[in-house]
């Protein structure tokens, strides 16, 4: 009865058919009009179009076996073959490096990074959120600025910073720990092993965004946990650590899985330090390997490989979000990091 | 009792005015170290004409020149020596780009969002599930995959017009040149320099990347809207359209905010997604302040231009940071 009462009218028909049932239950005798229905049906069918054109399209490349370029759009695979993948994780770039080093490398990079960012940050962030101290405000400002700074801010410091330290071979045979022993004559002697060109270095300069993130996150969570259980702790007799580890940690447990799979997230797609540290194939990341796919560098790369990487890169991204979907929107949204 | 402050209490009991500060001193011994001597460094080289000829002997460079605010003023007036580089430009179009995609992003979301929460429509599982797929798809490999979808001849979106094109009987192949054209097709659209057919396509890729998210926050707030609200409302006689305005919109208001504001943020500084799909090309028209500050680093290797660039970028990040933090908390108090 209700739903045809604004049915004839003209005005707003837009507004008013995307509105048409927000009003939700009416009583369980009201049923939404067949032809609406039907409408709104294909309205969605129309953006699972939109949504799944370039997913089907990527798909239906790595699929081929082709490795000519597209000559026709295809949106459904005609074939199933996956010679594609094959080749990507045989030989992913012209680089002397597999796939698997590939792998383990953005793998190290995003979990180590994720993991002791989280483990030295969560201490801090109880400070923060818990004590009231002199430099409070001070200190929350510092660990906020880095945040507002691009990571190329920083590259070329840490790049300096970094590269400072090596193992060389001087030419009297002798090994020296730049900058602490120099060889004789001063900057010669063979590189052994640079920081900055390692993942270990990556590693060091991706962790100067990714701790004052998982800080700031982390304090914005504890904020919202309620003190009382800490003072019943305090009253029965618990010292500040023991309340720290007994009682909030347990209870930031979950947000502490999801500012380390934010991390992931990010780390994962991590290009800028990488790019501008790495030398070495050995060392590097599945995303460089996907930019070198794709543009200036990519005119003889097959579109099908292409295709198969992008998935690869895309895989483990993709399940993480869809296993923590609810708890990273409302950690992104509701949380104490925004910008 | 609940009153009492824990710090406060402690303090008394313990007398440990220091423990707040064990509690900080691993990350700030950390971020010593990697966070701010970087940050103190690079707003150091940026009066200086730092370049690859001081990579060695860094500060103690013979070469080094402490040029003072040179590079700032380079920056801004243009003395840099980089080609097709406008420092006001770049500003105009960065913000331009961050806000047409949020005025995109947030209205398609909700409306998107609305029509989903309709009582009764088949399939609303499947939908919300597909939805939600570019939001799970890295940055990078959107960026990739749509760089190669506007691919002048292999593309998919020249195909698709192709297919179109001949379904009403035109038998020529589609050959836009969607990230290389530089002729704009509107060419007074942005005063400071107008919008190359990249910046359309850009549009359109993080369109499909945008919307899903905003999607998924208006589902959540729409869902916690008590329905008695509306019920009310329908036995006061309200309208639909009434209905929509004075209630969903003013209750999505408080959710729909942070996540603009975030959207906004995100876009501005989107590096990943511009630099794998045009890389600021073509000639710099759709280059953002991270992907330039980028290449004064990795290509140019001025760095401390880059370093005054950083800075600047701070400025106007920490600027967009507080107009929107403050709009976010004026709408909090809203609902």
């Amino acid at each position: 009865m209700a739903t045809t009462t604004y049915t004839p009218k003209k005005k707003n028909f837009f507004v008013r058919f995307f509105t048409m049932d927000t009003s939700g239950s009416k009583g369980s005798g009201e049923k939404l009009p067949l032809w609406r229905q039907l409408l709104i049906q294909v309205l969605c069918i129309l953006i699972v179009i939109e949504v799944m054109f370039p997913i089907m399209y990527i798909i239906t490349l790595s699929l081929s076996s082709k490795s000519t370029r597209p000559s026709s759009l295809e949106l459904f695979p005609k074939e199933i073959s996956f010679i594609a993948f094959k080749q990507v994780l045989d030989r992913p770039t012209a680089n002397p490096v597999t796939f698997i080093e590939l792998l383990k490398n953005s793998f190290l990079l995003s979990v180590v990074v994720g993991a002791i960012a989280l483990l030295i940050a969560v201490t801090a962030a109880y400070a923060f959120s818990r004590f009231k101290f002199k430099l409070r405000q001070v200190l929350m400002i510092m660990v906020f600025i880095p945040l507002l700074m691009p990571a190329v801010g920083l590259s070329t410091p840490l790049f300096l910073l970094l590269n400072s330290f090596q193992l060389k071979v001087c030419a009297n045979g002798a090994t020296v720990l730049y900058p602490f022993l120099q060889c004789d004559p001063v900057n010669t002697g063979r590189v052994l092993f640079n920081l900055r060109d390692s993942l270990v270095g990556v590693g060091i300069a991706m962790i100067s965004t990714a701790l004052p993130f998982a800080v700031w996150n982390l304090k914005g969570y504890l904020d919202t946990i309620p003190k009382e259980l800490e003072e019943a702790a305090y009253i029965d007799g618990a010292d500040s650590n023991q309340t720290f580890f007994q009682i909030v940690l347990p209870l930031a447990a979950p947000q502490l899985a999801v500012t380390f799979f934010l991390g992931f997230i990010g780390h994962w797609q991590e290009f800028v330090m990488p790019w501008l540290f790495l030398t070495q194939p050995k060392d590097y990341t599945l995303a460089m390997t996907l930019y070198n796919m794709t543009g200036q560098y990519a005119s003889s790369i097959p579109w099908n490989r292409f295709a198969a990487m992008a998935i690869i890169v895309a895989l483990p991204v993709a399940l993480v979000y869809i296993l923590l979907q609810k708890q990273i929107v409302s950690g992104l949204t509701a949380g104490g990091v925004k910008g | 009792m609940a009153s009492i402050s824990l710090p406060a209490k402690h303090k008394k009991r313990l007398g440990q005015s220091f423990l707040p500060y064990l509690y900080l001193l691993p990350a700030f011994a950390v971020m010593g170290v990697v966070t701010f001597y970087p940050l103190v460094y690079q707003v150091i080289i940026s009066f200086s004409d730092f370049s690859t000829k001081d990579l060695l002997l860094q500060l103690n460079s013979p070469d080094l020149h402490w040029i003072g605010v040179q590079n700032y003023i380079d920056i801004i007036i243009g003395g840099l020596p980089v080609q097709n580089f406008n420092f006001v430009r770049v500003l105009v179009y960065n913000f331009w780009w961050a806000i047409t995609n949020v005025m995109l992003h947030v209205p398609a979301g909700v409306l998107i969002a609305t029509l989903l929460n309709v009582k009764g429509i088949w399939f609303k599982k499947v939908y919300r599930a597909i939805y939600v797929l570019p939001v799970v798809i890295p940055p990078i490999v959107v960026g990739t995959v749509w760089r190669n979808i506007f691919d002048e001849q292999y593309g998919a979106m020249n195909q698709m017009l192709t297919f179109f094109g001949q379904l009403f009987g035109s038998t020529s192949t589609v050959h836009i040149r969607w990230l290389f054209e530089y002729q704009p097709p509107i060419s007074w659209l942005l005063p400071t320099g107008a919008l190359p057919l990249a910046y359309y396509a850009m549009m359109i890729a993080n369109f499909w990347l945008g919307w899903p998210f905003m999607t998924l926050v208006a589902t959540g707030a729409l869902q916690s809207i008590p329905k008695e609200l509306y019920e009310a409302a329908s036995i006061d006689g309200a309208s639909k359209s009434f209905q929509f305005w004075n209630i969903t919109v003013p209750l999505l208001r408080p959710a729909m905010v942070p996540a603009a504001m975030y959207g906004f943020t995100l876009s501005f500084n989107l590096f990943n997604f511009v630099y794998f799909m045009t890389g600021g090309g073509p000639a710099r028209t759709t280059e953002i302040l991270v992907t330039f500050a980028y290449d004064l680093v990795r290509n140019l290797r001025l760095y401390g231009a880059a370093g005054a660039f950083s800075v600047i970028i701070f400025v106007v990040v920490l600027f967009i940071f507080l107009v929107t933090n403050k709009l976010t908390k004026a709408t909090e108090s809203y609902a």
